[in-house]
């Protein structure tokens, strides 16, 4: 089976005004992703995870450039498309949404005109057949009284009502890939589980697949299929989701996963990662994580590890947890 | 052990809106009769959502806002009435760290003069004294003794919530007051300042108001927990026993709703309908009842009490 959105050597960078400094926000990105399924990018600010993002929806801001690689989605290469082909993909067959729903929704217009202008503009839906598209879209993503809530705007309702509604409008084109850039973070916790809950019945009722950008690993464990763990603008490393839970191999995926508290827990300490995340536009030679880590050994420090394989599935980019480092410390 | 800070029926209510004489305005319950007790060198967790009156508790206990009706113990006196020298000695005993560490430093302020500054204001130390008192606080939060003379900017996240603890530190209070102090950080700092705040405890016999929406990191701070609900306490007793064995519908709703620690884990998929409801008009009878999976006629009509049920306090008519 072909993949839906295969990327592969995606470098992205950001240049100063003066194109005297160059910042690599994402640093030859390579992952593959299947009709349906899920994929969960993990990481810390600054990691480069949103810049990945709006690279693969060619969304980005004017200092950003796209330094290299490909992006082929649905057999497409969508890096060299003209403006005009990429804005008829981009909220049809590639959908978005983001962390803030009052940042996403225009406080001036109506919760349906924003819906039907969705519909109007991809598939030329007349525009009283786009709002009754608008109040099924409503029922579909369980906000109550469709009716009445499709002509109300977007201050009269709550936070959690207001990230359906930008639900609703991702998928009102009936959308390939949805991208879901920390959707829950200015949700409350019982709000979250039932919009994570409403995105999982989404995804199964019309086979989309979904990319999940978050710094959570709780809801990776909950949503997704695979994982991508990214640090300072590289995957380091990226697997099935119960190969980086059981077997995380990188040391930063590891100590992500350790240290999170756990429920009856009582132990007195949790392991802690040492020292800060680097600064993207002063990255440390080598692997970026090198400071940081507790394995670190000379090459580190010297070179950036390259991507190795430990199974056909999961890759990791260290020195250290590479098959052929242990065999060569070993011999 | 007796409790070092007490509330009593503790109440809050705001007017809102209404226009001139107050007429045809609402009132907020933001904390309404609320009872619970800190012991020295202990931890109460409090969670909730937005709204559920965690941070109106924490201002109440600072006494930036005055209460209503019931009151405060600390030491066995009522806060209220501290004027004063007495209200002096109370700031200096409960000290806060807020969530948001760029806002609560003075970006124009060098990190030694933010430290010192309670020192300046509470104590009359000279200079050399000052400065060793810094220093101290400095290695005591795991920051280099260069930190003192940067700005809050030179730092990370991380960094400054560091500084914030060493200014709450800086007066040796008794309870220290966490509102979310680890919301706003890199998931990979979490640990650390979580891990100093709990040596802390140990070292300097603190006790801490620990709030956060954070159930794991509540569960791992905590000796108690208390759940609150449109301004009410639903459930409060040993953490282990809330955190694990979870008694009101609601506070198990909202354990069911954490996030899993690993893909395997499974838990009860109760997904609670319907969101948190103003807390201009709670809902007649208990405040939870138009969300419970559990709802009887009788929850619409009374209001339940707590009442000991399964090792703590429960407000639920099916106890």
């Amino acid at each position: 089976m072909s993949a839906l959105l295969e990327v592969s050597g995606l470098c992205t960078q950001y240049v100063s005004a003066r194109g005297t400094r160059v910042t690599r926000a994402v640093d030859d990105v390579s992952f593959t992703l299947e009709a349906g399924r899920t994929l969960g990018i993990v990481g810390e600010s600054g990691s480069g995870k949103t810049t990945l993002a709006l690279t693969l929806m060619r969304l980005l801001p004017p200092a950003a450039r796209i330094a290299g690689g490909s992006v082929r989605f649905g057999g497409e290469e969508l890096l060299t498309k003209p403006d005009g082909e990429m804005r008829a993909i981009r909220g049809k067959r590639l959908a978005m949404i983001l962390q803030d729903p009052m940042a996403s929704l225009n406080p001036l217009f109506t919760v349906g005109d924003q819906i039907a202008e969705t519909l109007r503009a991809h598939e030329a839906t007349p525009r009283r057949a786009a709002w009754t598209r608008a109040r099924e879209l409503l029922a579909a993503v369980n906000i109550a009284a469709p009716a009445r809530r499709v002509g109300e705007y977007p201050h009269q309702l709550s936070g959690g009502m207001r990230q359906r509604v930008v639900g609703a409008i991702a998928i009102s084109c009936g959308p390939q890939l949805l991208i879901a850039d920390e959707p829950t973070t200015s949700l409350d916790v019982t709000i979250q589980a039932q919009y994570l809950k409403l995105l999982g019945d989404i995804q199964r009722a019309r086979g989309l697949a979904m990319i999940f950008i978050t710094h959570n690993l709780g809801i990776v464990a909950r949503m997704c299929d695979q994982v991508a763990v990214m640090y300072a603008g590289r995957l380091v490393e990226t697997g099935p989701v119960r190969s980086i839970f059981n077997e995380p191999a990188h040391p930063y995926t590891r100590a992500l996963i350790e240290s999170i508290p756990k429920f009856g827990d009582a132990a007195e300490r949790l392991t802690a990662i040492e020292g800060q995340p680097p600064d993207p536009a002063a990255l440390p030679p080598g692997c970026a994580f090198h400071p940081r880590c507790p394995y670190v050994i000379d090459r580190c420090r010297a070179e950036a590890p390259p991507e190795s394989h430990l199974s056909p599935q999961h890759r990791t980019r260290c020195w250290v947890a590479a098959p052929a480092a242990v065999g060569a410390a070993r011999g | 052990m007796t409790p070092l800070l007490e509330a009593r029926g503790l109440t809050k209510h705001f007017t809102v809106g209404g226009g001139l004489l107050g007429r045809g305005g609402g009132v907020v319950r933001a904390v309404d009769d609320v009872t619970f007790s800190i012991e020295p060198g202990r931890t109460l967790g409090v969670v909730g959502e937005s709204g559920c009156g965690k941070t109106t508790t924490a201002k109440l206990v600072l006494r930036l806002e005055k209460p209503t009706a019931g009151q405060i113990l600390f030491a066995n006196q009522d806060v209220a009435g501290l004027e004063g020298d007495g209200l002096r000695a109370y700031r200096k005993s409960v000290q806060a760290v807020f969530q948001d560490p760029f806002a609560s430093l003075n970006p124009r302020m060098r990190v030694d003069s933010i430290i010192a500054e309670p020192l300046v204001t509470h104590e009359r130390l000279d200079a050399p004294a000052v400065a060793a008192r810094v220093s101290k606080l400095l290695d005591v939060v795991g920051l280099p003794a260069r930190s003192r003379d940067l700005f809050p900017h030179e730092f990370s996240g991380g960094q400054r919530q560091r500084i914030a603890i060493a200014r709450a530190l800086a007066l040796s209070p008794r309870l220290v007051v966490l509102d979310e102090p680890v919301s706003a950080l890199d998931v990979s700092i979490r640990a650390q300042i979580l891990n100093l705040l709990r040596d802390l405890q140990r070292e300097l016999g603190l006790a801490y108001l620990f709030i956060a929406h954070d159930l794991a990191a509540v569960a791992h701070m905590s000796h108690v927990i208390a759940v609150m609900y449109l301004g009410r306490i639903v459930e409060i007793g040993e953490a282990l026993r809330v955190a694990t064995a979870p008694q009101h519908p609601y506070t198990q709703a909202l354990f069911a709703a954490a996030l899993p620690a690993h893909p395997d884990e499974r838990r009860d998929e109760t997904v609670l309908m319907g969101e948190v409801p103003s807390p201009l008009n709670p809902p007649a009878g208990c405040r939870f009842n138009p969300r419970c999976p559990k709802v009887m006629p009788v929850c619409s009509q009374e209001e339940p009490k707590l009442k000991l049920a399964e090792g703590r306090q429960v407000a639920c008519h099916l106890f």
